[in-house]
């Protein structure tokens, strides 16, 4: 799992790749909860190089919004494939969360 | 289970070598790329549950077996030396509600339930035995 961080106007966009699984979920849950330690509260997670994301991975999202929702910010999704797009059907978190196809997209809604 | 089987200490550092072996089986038998990683994934959460509730008071060995059954099926067998441990107990977690509300526990169980076509436990001396049986479709090779 690899993590690149760049800024987009307001918007924090973290890039995603490889696997979240219960291994790496909680380096995943750190980085993110360290830009928010940072003072950041718009984060868009860019999942277009994520290929797999499992329960531990989830319950790292979902700390991660509580935390952003607590100091007034949000968290969006951008570019879900595959299995990473199933799992968040599945689980519910695409209705929870605002997904888009693109970052364009998203940075032009958000 | 007649198959190949893979035995290793129960644990995360193992987690990734069990992954690959369930994976290189599946793909054998032909399964497409999503169907496989819903099948990395369900073996994930089946092992991680393994891990934290049959393994938490002692350690011990899992016993991964993979075997496809002709045109029925792939099959995978999973078995530990813990505690009792049944997910077909577990219940249903609430996948409704907000970013407040929602509980972060359970999801991997209902994943097992939702993707794979049949999941028997059984207890069998001092072992949890949990099948997983993943049906070929018409569009597997």
């Amino acid at each position: 799992m690899e993590i690149d961080f760049r800024k987009e106007g307001r918007a924090q966009i973290a890039s995603v790749k490889g696997r979240i699984d219960a291994v790496t979920a909680p380096e995943f849950e750190k980085k993110m909860l360290e830009v928010i330690e940072q003072g950041e509260r718009t984060i868009l997670i860019n999942m277009s190089g994520l290929e797999y994301i499992s329960s531990a991975g989830l319950r790292s999202i979902l700390t991660i919004a509580k935390k952003l929702k607590a100091e007034n910010g949000e968290v969006f999704f951008v570019a879900l494939q595959g299995a990473v797009e199933e799992v968040f059907k599945i689980s519910g978190f695409h209705s929870i969360f605002k997904v888009f196809d693109s970052e364009k997209s998203a940075l032009e809604k958000i | 289970m007649e198959g190949v089987s893979l035995r290793l200490p129960a644990g995360l550092e193992n987690l990734e070598q069990f992954i690959s072996f369930v994976s290189g089986q599946a793909r054998q038998y032909g399964f497409d790329s999503l169907r496989l990683k819903e099948i990395e994934l369900c073996t994930e959460e089946a092992l991680v549950n393994i891990f934290n509730y049959a393994y938490s008071e002692k350690t011990g060995d899992v016993v991964l077996t993979c075997r496809g059954d002709g045109d029925k099926g792939f099959i995978i067998e999973i078995c530990d030396y813990g505690e009792p441990f049944n997910i077909n107990s577990i219940p249903t977690p609430e996948i409704d509600g907000d970013i407040t509300d929602r509980k972060v526990g359970g999801l991997g169980i209902y994943f097992i339930h939702r993707l794979i076509d049949e999941v028997i436990y059984r207890r069998e001396g001092d072992m949890n035995i949990l099948t997983f049986i993943i049906y070929k479709k018409q569009s597997d090779t």
